[in-house]
């Protein structure tokens, strides 16, 4: 911590730019209170030196994770382009060997271009870049930037990065070869050129040569991307590796809500950061300072801060002494303020978790994905901060092993350090077993055919460490992640034990379909005796009403099967009730009585006697593969795969719109 | 066709009458089958055995293994019932690849269908001879100046001495040792000593202990095959040897003790043709592992388990057993019977095997 502080001023010094630094950046991780007193003996260093010493801060602390961290740098900008401009993401990565242990990188999207005077800065000079100043929901407050890519590819191969950038369909392309003067942190551009770029009507194209080593599974480039595109499912990427191509589909037209900035709130500041702001505001009053630069401060807060702090509401900023600032620190913190605004944060959704799921993991075929869960927003430290969880089983999802756990902050895939991450810890503490996953001692990761996804969006996600890889624990989050997973977890147990009950009934019918009438075979022709009638004998053994739905996808409509089954002793006069939206029914037979949510049919059946519905509906995939069943007047018990028709049946489903 | 046989097959026809009957009256089909636990093992006093015990379960076609069972059950019945008529006898194995085409009522390991066979010997009461099913050729091994004429597959008598007219490997048990097949003729020996591993019996073997210490040795081969403890059970009735029984000292060789002496849990059913109640423990006992200083194992935790499960088992429950076991526990180490081979070749047969069977006042 203290180095890379020391380091980090120094870099800029040599290059005439204030040693102010970026805020949300460095506020993630340091208590600028020892910033300011540290900035005092910063010595002069060049960036080279600052780079090699911080190698594991800005992930480059290995051969394999430098080549996962210049990708993750490469595609967090290109799709944070992407989204500034409003445009859906096409990113291609492809990552080709040059020479033992060098490779070259090359990352292109389709976003708005950059001007050619912007590309040196952007590129070519650490730390550059407007976000570094805002408080926002993005990708980009978790790295050292696409600039310190193009450094790490100077400093272990010595060759320049070459950047493509096109900005209108008619227009050509700027090809600019580019390094960097570690001594000043300045871009030098070797060669630059106009060339023919047919490929895309805009975009940008960043090729560099690093040294590296590529590595299949857990933590691997292709393990980036794939779960990158889980969690931007509105990004089509696609990944060439040493000749093998990977297409990760575009699951949604719809681009995420914008993310806005907002003003830091006062809960949340702490010294250095207020004395900076004092030392820089245009504001000539302290009052109106409070009220102009932090959220939720009215005249009256601002009034109260003041008065707890003992300044006079009209002393100017400037003015202010240390011992002031830090009397205004503990002030914000006693009195009463509003929570900061939480419209800020672009969480993914339910609907496209399940989506961005489902898209990338269709492979394993999973028997269940549960209902996804977007928290409500929430406070830490005031600042807001929203939680997701995803959830998926069964299927080829290996059994016997600990459970997948997805890591996402801002929509970006954590793969380190998954032991020190809060969000582990949140899994860890939920007592899995009492919703159907393994957990030896009861606590820890649980094992089982699962893999669970958990996305943390802030305006500054807390880290563990200046590496980002982690999410720390902070008491709030935790509750949150915790409160979300229970939520999943629920759906998870009521699924698996809808499954163990239908096995059972399964086992069931083996015996009376297959099993007893063999009995019944065997036996009569050891006693020499005419077959026995089994009727009684099945009916007994199941003691069921049995209700099945099978269905089955092809082109946006579904082919589907109602079957219903008396396996009881008695006869049984029941109505069977089933969720359908009235408009997707292309054709039901027979056609049964709308009613409800959906349809109702009044049945009459003798023991062993059933009764089929066939239906043909519209929908996308996913939509029917199951179907909401109820049964009503019959004893509940002896109902397999139905539920009590519930008591809100008549009541209209509220629709759920995805607002922009 | 014997009477048994015949007598065999129609307790066989009544469990099929039964599951029968249960169908024809709108009944879920059922058998009841002896617990075939420890939990459910009494002592006989009047054999001096282990048998079962009265607890029963059911097997019952409401359940998906109950279902399958009976129906194997089934299978196998009519395919007893023809073998009997044709005159023929199957191994167990053969008769696990024949029910290959059972269909539905197939085995899926032969595990299977040897315990089911079990199952039918308590329900009826026969044996699996009665049955025309026999095991695998165990070929455990006896030495020893004893005759004995045993009838052969062309039906003669065969008279064999089993010191004299045999090789270094000795006679070998066959799977069917009962009078009509093997009787006594003639013997000069104290006792019989009987040996879990092969590698003992032959270091006796060439250590001439039977000639010196006039015993008859016979090689367990691991846990005991049934013909193998029906031989030692005969010699100790009819001819008065008293046996002697010598193992590894580790869990899993107290309990082939156990089913020599007391019975096998698995077949406590036949227990009084099988046990030999007055069978005595020589070693290796923790004691000897103390008192000879013996190399030994460390017990893993499968011994451990295994010890301590045989401290709620009814069969050793005596002061012997239970003050071993606790020893064993505590010093928490094994040992084999080959490791007496650390004081040299002969040690065994002139020291250790001389000392315990005089303080046992065998000689």
């Amino acid at each position: 911590m203290v180095l890379f502080l020391n380091v980090l001023g120094a870099c800029f010094s040599p290059c005439g730019r204030n040693v102010y630094i970026s805020m949300p950046y460095v506020q993630t991780m340091l208590n600028e209170n020892i910033a300011e007193v540290l900035a005092e003996r910063q010595k002069e260093i060049s960036v080279s030196e600052f780079f090699e010493r911080n190698k594991h801060v800005l992930g480059f602390d290995s051969p394999v994770k430098s080549l996962i961290t210049a990708v993750k740098e490469g595609v967090d900008n290109a799709l944070d382009a992407c989204e500034e401009a409003e445009i859906l993401p096409d990113l291609t990565v492809e990552i080709r060997k040059v020479e033992r242990n060098e490779y070259l990188i090359a990352i292109q999207d389709n976003g708005p271009g950059i001007v050619k005077r912007n590309i040196p800065k952007v590129f070519g000079q650490l730390l550059y870049g407007s976000r570094f100043h805002a408080i926002r929901q993005s990708r980009g407050q978790q790295g050292i930037g696409i600039s310190g890519v193009v450094m790490y590819s100077q400093l272990t191969t010595g060759r320049p990065a070459r950047i493509l950038s096109k900005t209108a369909k008619k227009m050509a392309a700027n090809e600019v070869f580019l390094s960097i003067d570690t001594k000043h942190n300045r871009p030098e551009v070797v060669k630059e050129d106009v060339v023919l770029w047919d490929e895309t009507e805009h975009g940008t194209r960043v090729e560099v040569y690093i040294k590296g080593r590529l590595l299949k599974g857990r933590q691997s480039v292709y393990e980036y991307l794939r779960r990158t595109a889980i969690v931007n499912p509105h990004a089509r990427i696609i990944y060439e590796e040493e000749g093998k191509k990977y297409i990760f589909e575009r699951a949604t037209d719809k681009l995420p809500k914008k993310t806005v900035e907002i003003r830091p709130h006062p809960y949340g500041v702490e010294l250095g950061t207020l004395l900076k702001m004092l030392k820089h505001s245009k504001n000539r009053q302290i009052n109106a300072f409070l009220m102009n630069e932090f959220s939720r401060v009215s005249a009256r807060v601002a009034e109260d801060i003041c008065s707890a702090a003992e300044i006079d509401p009209k002393k100017k900023p400037k003015e202010i002494s240390t011992d002031e600032a830090k009397k205004l620190v503990n002030a914000m913190k006693k009195v009463k303020i509003m929570a900061p605004p939480s419209d800020c944060l672009s969480p993914i959704g339910a609907h496209l978790i399940k989506k961005g799921l489902r898209n990338v993991l269709d492979e394993y075929s999973p028997e269940y994905y549960v209902p996804p869960i977007t928290r409500e927003p929430a406070v830490y430290s005031g600042n807001p901060f929203q939680v997701e969880v995803g959830m998926v089983y069964g299927g080829n999802l290996p059994k016997d092993q600990q459970v997948e756990i997805l890591r996402f902050a801002n929509r970006v895939p954590l793969l380190y350090q998954q032991g020190a991450c809060a969000i582990t810890h949140a899994i860890e503490r939920v007592k899995w077993k009492q919703y159907g996953l393994e957990q030896r001692s009861g606590k820890g990761i649980p094992a089982g055919p699962a893999i669970i996804l958990v996305h943390v969006a802030s305006t500054r996600v807390p880290f563990t460490s200046e590496a980002k890889e982690a999410v720390a624990d902070i008491p709030e989050i935790i509750e949150e992640i915790d409160k979300g997973l229970k939520e999943c977890a629920r759906h998870l147990r009521l699924h698996i034990k809808k499954q163990e009950k239908k096995k059972k009934v399964r086992d069931k019918f083996e015996i009376v379909q297959k099993i007893i009438p063999e009995i019944a075979k065997k036996s009569a022709e050891i006693v020499g005796k005419p077959v026995p009638p089994i009727d009684k004998t099945i009916t007994k053994i199941m003691g069921v009403l049995w209700v099945d739905y099978e269905s089955k996808y092809a082109k946006g409509a579904f082919d589907a099967k109602i079957t219903v089954i008396n396996y009881m002793e008695k006869k049984a006069k029941f109505s069977l009730y089933a969720e359908i939206e009235k408009e997707d029914i292309a054709s039901i037979s027979p056609e049964g009585t709308p009613d409800g949510r959906g349809i109702r049919w009044e049945l009459k059946l003798e023991p062993t006697e059933s009764f089929e519905i066939s239906l043909k509906l519209r929908g996308e995939r996913g939509d029917y593969s199951d179907m909401e069943l109820y049964t009503d007047g019959v004893n509940q018990v002896h109902v397999v795969g139905a539920e009590p028709l519930p008591g809100d049946w008549t009541l209209e489903k509220t629709k759920i719109v995805e607002v922009n | 066709m014997s009477a048994e046989s015949l007598n065999a097959v129609k307790s066989l026809e009544e469990i099929a009458k039964k599951i029968y009957e249960d169908i024809d009256k709108g009944r879920i089909p059922s058998m009841d089958i002896p617990v075939r636990t420890k939990n459910n093992i009494v002592f006989d006093i009047k054999h001096g055995v282990w048998k079962y015990g009265k607890s029963f379960g059911q097997r019952s076609a409401k359940k998906l293994d109950g279902a399958y069972m009976l129906l194997r059950t089934l299978y196998m019945l009519d395919f007893i019932k023809d073998m009997i008529r044709e005159n023929k006898s199957s191994t167990l194995r053969e008769m696990y690849y024949i029910s290959e085409g059972w269909k539905e009522g197939k085995f899926h390991a032969q595990d299977e269908s040897n315990s089911l066979v079990e199952d039918l010997e308590i329900i009826t009461r026969y044996m699996r001879e009665d049955f025309k099913l026999r095991p695998e050729e165990d070929g455990a091994r006896v030495i020893g100046n004893i005759t004995i004429d045993e009838v052969n597959r062309k039906g003669i008598k065969k008279r064999i001495n089993c010191r004299d007219d045999v090789g270094d490997s000795g006679y070998t048990v066959p799977y069917n040792v009962e009078k009509e097949k093997v009787s006594f003729v003639d013997l000069d020996a104290d006792f019989v000593l009987a040996i879990e591993t092969g590698g003992m019996f032959d270091r006796l073997v060439e250590n001439g202990f039977d000639e010196k210490e006039r015993a008859v040795l016979l090689h367990l081969k691991g846990q005991p095959a049934r013909s193998t403890r029906r031989l030692l059970k005969r010699m100790n009735e009819e001819l008065n040897l008293p046996v002697v029984v010598f193992t590894d000292g580790d869990p899993w060789s107290f309990r082939i003790f156990a089913s020599v002496a007391y019975g096998a849990i698995k077949t406590a059913h036949l227990s009084e043709y099988l046990a030999t109640p007055t069978a005595e423990f020589i070693g290796v006992t923790a004691s000897d592992i103390l008192n000879y200083e013996l190399p030994t194992d460390k017990l893993n935790d499968r011994d451990v388990e295994a010890l301590k499960a045989e401290l709620s088992d009814p069969r050793f429950q005596t002061d012997f057993w239970i003050s071993e076991i606790k020893a064993m526990l505590e010093i928490k180490k094994k040992a084999e019977q080959q490791a007496l081979a650390k004081y040299g070749l002969n040690y065994v047969t002139d020291t250790y095997l001389p000392e315990k069977l005089q303080e046992m006042s065998i000689i």
